[in-house]
């Protein structure tokens, strides 16, 4: 069985076909990376299959389940989850408030409106371990606006995580990170344990390319070249496509 | 500590109130004070902790009030005019939140205020069930528990009792679940979905909440004025309320309640002794939108550090300075 299937998927934007007839099946516990040069359609696959974008045809399937006609805010219960490429976190709160509201959209408790949820124990604990995962534990209590572009990286990566997802989506994790924080968050993905498959977009080839064991490159929202790592760098379409070598 | 001291003050004072202010005129201000207090409370959750403005709220306060005047005046009790007219406010935000809630931002800002004017528009040309400019009257106000409520007095405990009620239930609301849920919908609703959230669900609760305590201060209302008529349901009913909560501060429990006695004392009081109180009120909102943008109670606070830093701050910086 695969983790994530997508079938002959497709989205228009008018005139402009963002994702074209797009296959992609990931094997339970593979890292997968996607490739492909700007505005190849990348973070719209992301969309389509997390159903922020209603896709014009084709099917996505989670562990064999078909879940291209369930609500966006359900993907999140089957075991589906994402970071975002922009950043997209709750800046008020604290660094434990964020991974709290994470662990909480998977509970029944969020409909609660009597309990106070500051004294939510069980949860704290779960996101101060999430957060430990990430090595942030030590600031779990600072606001999330005082923290710096590399740590909200791994507050995004802590949220995901804490989800308990099977597949995980990462939008560009090491976008805009130093090269300090860019060997943290790589050590970090290496971290998480193969239950969860990991498909990854991202720009950044050198650490992309080691964490990765299959590659796909989108192009014009294609699937140009797919293989294994080696396969990939050595086609002269990537070269052409993508290296501009 | 220090917090809950204050919190403990300010409460017994508010509960004794009529003890150290004979005259009723001021009772009668401070009641006032705190029916528009729950008002803003109720438009508080969502201009602050939904972060959808409404324009239409005075549609749903004068919806209860209408109700409770219209039943009360044809012979209903008082308990079950009282309870219809909360359905009616909570069963209308329902429909007002259905049709408001395709959009956030501008367009719910406009969707609420045509909401509120078809409100308005109704009890203005439907004589024959509202009484048209004329209004209704209530009669009496009711007698819970056998205790009169005719009295200042009487009715200001009444409206302390109801006041309490509704900032406790904001508080516990905020601190809860749901409202952290409200909260993160307003901040960043895709990831709030992403994260396995219904937001518009978690929206349509946040109505019908604050149209529940927007109707309970639209009953208080109907009991203050026993009358009412179609101003109450005006648009400039909607923007007034609005003016509270923006000017107090969005989002914190106590913004609302010092925004609305800002503005009933600006037209109570203040406008026994100056002719031109509006211009005086608008004089006062530049100030407030100028030097704390914020709304008072946040803004005040911050101002209070500011200054308690700087008065610690300057005899120590100046013992620095010392080679």
């Amino acid at each position: 069985m695969t983790a994530l299937d997508v079938r002959e998927l497709a989205k228009s934007f008018g005139g402009l076909r963002v994702t074209a007839n797009v296959n992609l099946a990931v094997a339970p516990g593979e890292r997968r990376l996607i490739i492909g040069p700007n505005g190849a359609g990348k973070t719209t696959l992301f969309n389509l299959i997390t159903g922020e974008l209603t896709p014009d045809a084709g099917s996505v399937h989670l562990f064999g389940r078909d879940i291209t006609g369930i609500a966006s805010r359900r993907r999140p219960h089957l075991g589906l989850a994402r970071t975002y490429q922009i950043i997209t976190l709750f800046p008020r709160d604290t660094l434990l408030q964020n991974v709290v509201l994470a662990l909480l959209g998977l509970s029944r408790l969020r409909w609660n409106p009597l309990l106070p949820l500051g004294s939510q124990r069980h949860l704290r604990e779960l996101a101060r371990a999430a957060l430990a995962r990430v090595g942030l534990e030590a600031i779990a209590e600072r606001p999330l606006s005082e923290t710096s572009y590399g740590e909200r990286r791994r507050v995004e990566i802590a949220m995901a995580l804490a989800q308990n997802p099977r597949v995980l989506l990462l939008d560009e994790p090491f976008a805009g990170l130093s090269t300090d924080e860019r060997r943290d968050v790589q050590r970090l993905l290496a971290s998480i344990p193969r239950e969860v498959t990991i498909v990854m977009i991202e720009h950044d080839m050198d650490v992309a390319l080691e964490f990765a064991e299959r590659i796909t490159l989108l192009h014009f929202g294609e699937v140009i070249v797919e293989g294994t790592r080696a396969e990939v760098v050595k086609d002269p379409r990537t070269r052409e496509v993508y290296l501009g070598a | 500590m220090r917090a809950r001291t204050a919190a403990a003050i300010a409460l017994a004072a508010l509960v004794s109130l009529p003890l150290w202010v004979a005259n009723p005129y001021y009772v009668n201000i401070a009641s006032q004070v705190l029916i528009y207090a729950i008002f803003a409370l109720g438009l508080n959750v969502l201009v602050g902790y939904a972060g959808l403005v409404s324009l239409g709220h005075a549609g749903l306060f004068g919806l209860a009030t209408y109700t409770v005047a219209w039943l009360v005046a044809s012979g209903t009790g008082q308990l079950a005019a009282a309870v219809a007219a909360l359905a009616m406010a909570v069963a209308m935000s329902a429909v007002f939140a259905l049709l408001a809630l395709r959009a956030t931002g501008i367009g719910f800002l406009m969707i609420t205020l045509a909401l509120g004017q078809i409100v308005w528009g109704i009890a203005y040309r439907w004589i024959s069930l509202t009484n048209g400019d004329n209004g209704i009257n209530l009669g009496t106000r009711p007698m819970p528990f056998g205790i009169p409520l005719a009295s200042a007095s009487n009715f200001y405990v009444f409206t302390v009792i109801a006041f309490l009620l509704a900032l406790a239930a904001m508080a516990v609301f905020v601190r809860s679940p749901l409202g952290a849920s409200l909260r993160g919908a307003r901040d960043q609703p895709r990831r709030m979905t992403a994260l396995g959230y219904n937001v518009w669900l978690i929206r349509f609760l946040g109505f019908l909440f604050s149209g529940f305590w927007t109707g309970v201060a639209g009953l208080l209302f109907g009991y203050y004025h026993q009358f009412v008529s179609p101003q109450v349901l005006h648009l400039t009913a909607s923007a007034e309320v609005l003016l509270m909560v923006i000017s107090g501060g969005t989002g914190t429990l106590l913004g609302p309640i010092a925004g609305a006695a800002l503005v009933v004392a600006m037209k109570t009081v203040a406008s026994a002794y100056i002719e031109r109180w509006n211009l005086v009120l608008g004089a006062i909102f530049v100030a407030i939108i100028v030097l704390m943008p914020e709304g008072l109670v946040p803004g005040s606070v911050r101002l209070w550090r500011w200054a308690w830093r700087w008065l610690l701050a300057s005899p120590a910086s100046a013992a620095g300075q010392r080679p």
